[in-house]
């Protein structure tokens, strides 16, 4: 350990986090803390350690520690009985949600459970949903115990409102089953079809009844079962006086099935089943994709789904666990470090040091004494405090916001995909068409009149748009979920590609929430120093102390004797011969100063005040070039919560036409947006955190920005990868070719139209060129959607 | 002919086991985890008591 630079640098062992120091050991293997030292022995002990050959360093870091009591509410009957999904005599049977799932190691350590507790009958994961499926002996080991073990070992579950409200829908799998049903019809009745376009011998002459029998049994499910999807979105579309394009698509199923049936009963031909299940089949298809869905992801996240399922009351002296939806105005409520704050109150005992990063994505946490008002949404980095609620959880400020009208929206009235109004008006020409050859034949060949009209209502249904449309778009959210961008559906395409005006939020978004620019103004400080302040500095878990052991990267780390931190003010400690102090300047110099808002670190050695740190915005990298980008095509805001410090650099980074409001509360923000709007701009608005909510959600389109797509985001049309961010300009212009795309398709399938119904309308389409050019379109369409889409994508560089 | 009718059934009749089957694997939930059935294959099973010596 004598070595005085460390050139590669010692990772933990357990988490692969960079060890700050080298003293904790076990079998001479390294850790960052005594939080992941003590999962390896627990696992080394039970014989687990295949977790660390599967993958390197597969843990995450335990070096903030979990109360002990954090699962207390589990033991409530109440709370138990909405988490259990079933309990007999002998066992329990929970899913727990482990957002910290990321690997097969993590698989492996959890599904070998029984190892570790015997109470554990089993243990299934689904990586998909990051759930795992516990079953244990209640008799022996106690729900609280089974949260508790599972945190020891670094998975702690995830329980929140949101999951005791309602639980997550299963995926929809009535579309796969109809699916299924319509592949496989159509395969049959294709085969059996082939006699019928090939002709019969005469000898073989009865056979043609079977088959065309089989063929009425086959389309059955496909008509009523499988074509249900289109029946109703067509019917729903018209109860609202609205002609989506499934109306006509459902009338062209029910003409061809009912003309089918007529031509089989009265044997004077074998309809078009082949054809009718055929288009029902690749619709399904492309609905299928279309609508493919992330399960890991969540669109709908409300603020629920951030605050704890209790808190801790405390009445008389006692602590007891309350459940949220309980607390009631005049309540007491002991709240721990690292806690969220549930609802409005004042504090009352101990000093409150609250993170507010979830409501205002800043990430400084703000200091309260006895007395301030915190608010709910707000998490503690103090120590333990107490707070007085004077307003219950559905009352509070960050709670009102979601019962603004705009989460109350219907989102289905949100916008009218191009693709509906296209196939309006192809539904009238083909009216139109139907009508003139009807009144033709009426007068040449009276017999020959409904054969016509449903000739070319079966040739020209709007199918081809459809497929051209679902095909394109399920293939475009693929190309973006690959780029870790994914949408919350295909009409978030339509909606990118119409935008007019850009509003990003500053912190988290513009700004890296885990990355502060570190300023020293102040007298020199020597390289001995600087040493010292790393050493004291990485010894506090503290925000701003851990930014400044980044600033100052890889110095040898000292020892510290009587260190102290005093939460809300600051560090100080014996390093060497020197007494350091690192804190806000009422702590440091005694005097109340600019510095107290938590932006300042104020350094003293030995009682002599030396200079401050000031921390300022890290602007990602990729903003800069992007807003390059975007500014020639679009109008750009930027909506801060922030005071006007940064105004010039960000007026210089943005450009000069770009409108920046500062100090901008969360329902400014929606107004802004709302504003625009009215103007007749359609705005995208780009941010991260729960202050951003309601602006993602009444923007036309919400994007949400995440670190880490496995972290929550607030309710949102999209949620976006931030590294990815600077490729917004390219995904914007992809989904403006899906468009493109969708309509060159939609021209291609119109000339098989104009084939098609240069037969119906003479009155001689038979099954044999309904046959052909029924896959030879939808071929056609697939092989040109996916084609261009692919080739859209590699020329942007997607 | 009959041998045609006899072929006729035999073949729907698979086709139908298979649909069968492909309903039963969606509803059984194999589609719904694609990453856990393959990596749960390859895991060795630890041993069934703790490697260190106390008993």
């Amino acid at each position: 350990m004598s070595s005085a630079t460390v050139h590669n640098q010692l990772v933990c062992f357990h988490c692969g986090e960079v060890c700050s120091t080298t003293n904790i050991t076990a079998e001479d293997k390294h850790f960052c803390c005594e939080g992941c030292k003590l999962v390896y022995q627990l696992l080394n002990k039970s014989g687990l350690c295949n977790y660390y050959d599967l993958n390197e360093n597969p843990g995450l870091t335990q070096r903030i520690p979990v109360r002990k009591d954090k699962f207390a509410f589990l033991e409530d009957a109440v709370i138990q009985r909405q988490l259990i999904s079933f309990s007999n005599e002998q066992q329990t049977h929970i899913t727990f949600y482990l957002p910290q799932i990321h690997c097969s190691s993590c698989l492996y350590l959890l599904e070998n459970l029984h190892h570790l507790q015997p109470a554990v009958i089993s243990a299934t994961v689904n990586f998909t949903r990051k759930e795992v499926s516990i079953v244990f002996d209640h008799h022996t080991h106690s729900l609280q115990k089974l949260a508790e073990l599972l945190t020891s070992i670094g998975y702690e579950p995830y329980i929140s409102l949101q999951s005791l409200q309602h639980h997550k829908p299963g995926a929809k799998k009535s579309l796969i089953y109809q699916l299924g049903v319509a592949g496989f019809c159509f395969a049959n009745i294709m085969l059996l079809s082939f006699p019928e376009y090939f002709g019969l011998e005469a000898a073989d002459i009865q056979l043609q009844g079977i088959f065309r029998w089989l063929n009425v049994l086959l389309a059955l499910p496909v008509f009523f079962y499988s074509a249900f999807p289109f029946y109703e979105s067509g019917w729903k579309g018209l109860r609202h006086k609205f002609l989506n394009i499934d109306a006509p698509i459902a009338l062209a199923i029910i003409v061809t099935f009912s003309r089918s049936l007529y031509e089989v009963l009265s044997g004077t031909g074998a309809g078009y089943f082949d054809s009718m299940t055929g288009i029902v089949f690749f619709m399904l298809i492309g609905r299928v994709l279309q609508d493919k869905t992330y399960q890991q992801l969540s669109f709908e996240r409300d603020f629920t789904s951030y605050f704890p399922v209790a808190a801790t009351l405390v009445k008389d002296g006692i602590e007891t666990p309350i459940s949220l939806p309980e607390i009631k105005a005049g309540d007491t409520l002991l709240i721990h470090s690292n806690e969220l704050i549930p609802a409005d109150g004042i504090c009352t005992r101990g000093k409150a040091c609250i993170d507010y990063s979830f409501v205002t994505g800043e990430s400084i946490p703000v200091n309260k004494e006895m007395g301030e008002m915190v608010y709910a949404g707000g998490k503690q980095t103090g120590g333990a405090m107490e707070i007085l609620v004077i307003k219950e959880v559905a009352q509070s400020y960050l709670t009102r916001l979601w019962s603004a009208d705009t989460f109350k929206k219907n989102n289905e009235t949100k916008s009218v995909s191009f693709v509906h109004l296209l196939s309006r008006y192809f539904t009238w020409i083909l009216f139109t068409i139907a009508a003139i050859a009807a009144t033709y034949w009426a007068f040449t060949d009276s017999h020959k009149v409904w054969n016509v009209i449903t000739a070319v209502l079966i040739v020209a249904c709007p199918c081809a748009l459809l497929l051209s449309n679902t095909f394109t778009n399920g293939n475009i959210l693929r190309i973006l979920g690959r780029n870790k961008f994914y949408l919350r559906s295909a009409q978030t395409i339509e909606d990118m590609a119409g935008i007019t005006h850009i509003v990003f939020d500053k912190t988290g978004t513009l700004t890296a929430t885990n990355q502060k620019e570190i300023v020293y103004e102040g007298v020199e400080l020597s390289k001995q120093q600087q040493q010292a302040i790393a050493s004291l500095a990485a010894a506090s878990n503290h925000p701003l102390s851990r930014a400044i052991t980044a600033h100052f990267g890889k110095l040898k780390r000292l020892p510290i004797e009587e260190f102290r931190e005093i939460p809300g003010k600051g560090i100080e400690g014996m390093v060497g011969k020197d007494w350091i102090s690192l804190g806000s300047q009422r702590f440091i110099s005694g005097i109340s100063g600019t510095g107290d808002n938590g932006s300042k670190v104020f350094i003293a050695i030995d009682d002599k005040i030396y200079g401050h740190f000031s921390l300022q915005n890290h602007y990602r990298e990729s903003v800069a070039p992007l807003v390059q980008s975007l500014a020639a095509h679009y109008k750009l805001s930027v909506l801060s919560g922030d005071h006007a410090t940064e105004h010039s650099t960000l007026q210089r980074i943005m450009g000069p036409e770009a409108a920046l409001l500062f100090n901008q509360q969360p329902a400014d923000k929606l107004q802004y947006i709302q504003k625009l709007q009215q103007r007749g701009e359609r705005v995208m608005m780009i941010g991260d955190g729960l202050n951003d909510a309601g602006a993602l959600k009444q923007s036309n389109v919400g994007i949400a920005i995440t670190d880490d797509c496995n972290n929550f985001t607030p309710a949102s049309d999209a949620i976006m990868d931030a590294r990815e961010l600077s490729s917004l300009n390219r995904f914007i212009r992809l989904c403006k070719a899906n468009k493109q795309i969708v309509i060159a398709s939609f021209v291609l399938s119109i000339v098989y139209n104009i084939v098609g119904l240069s037969f119906a309308v003479q009155g001689v389409l038979s099954p044999l060129i309904a046959a052909i050019l029924m896959p030879a379109s939808s071929l056609s369409i697939l092989l040109v959607t996916f084609g261009s889409s692919n080739i859209a994508a590699k020329l942007l560089r997607c | 002919m009959s041998a045609i009718v006899i072929l006729l059934i035999a073949s729907i009749s698979v086709a139908a086991i298979f649909l069968a089957a492909f309903i039963w694997s969606v509803r059984n939930g194999q589609f719904d985890d694609e990453f856990s059935p393959p990596q749960r294959i390859l895991f060795d099973n630890p041993p069934a008591k703790p490697t260190n010596t106390d008993q």
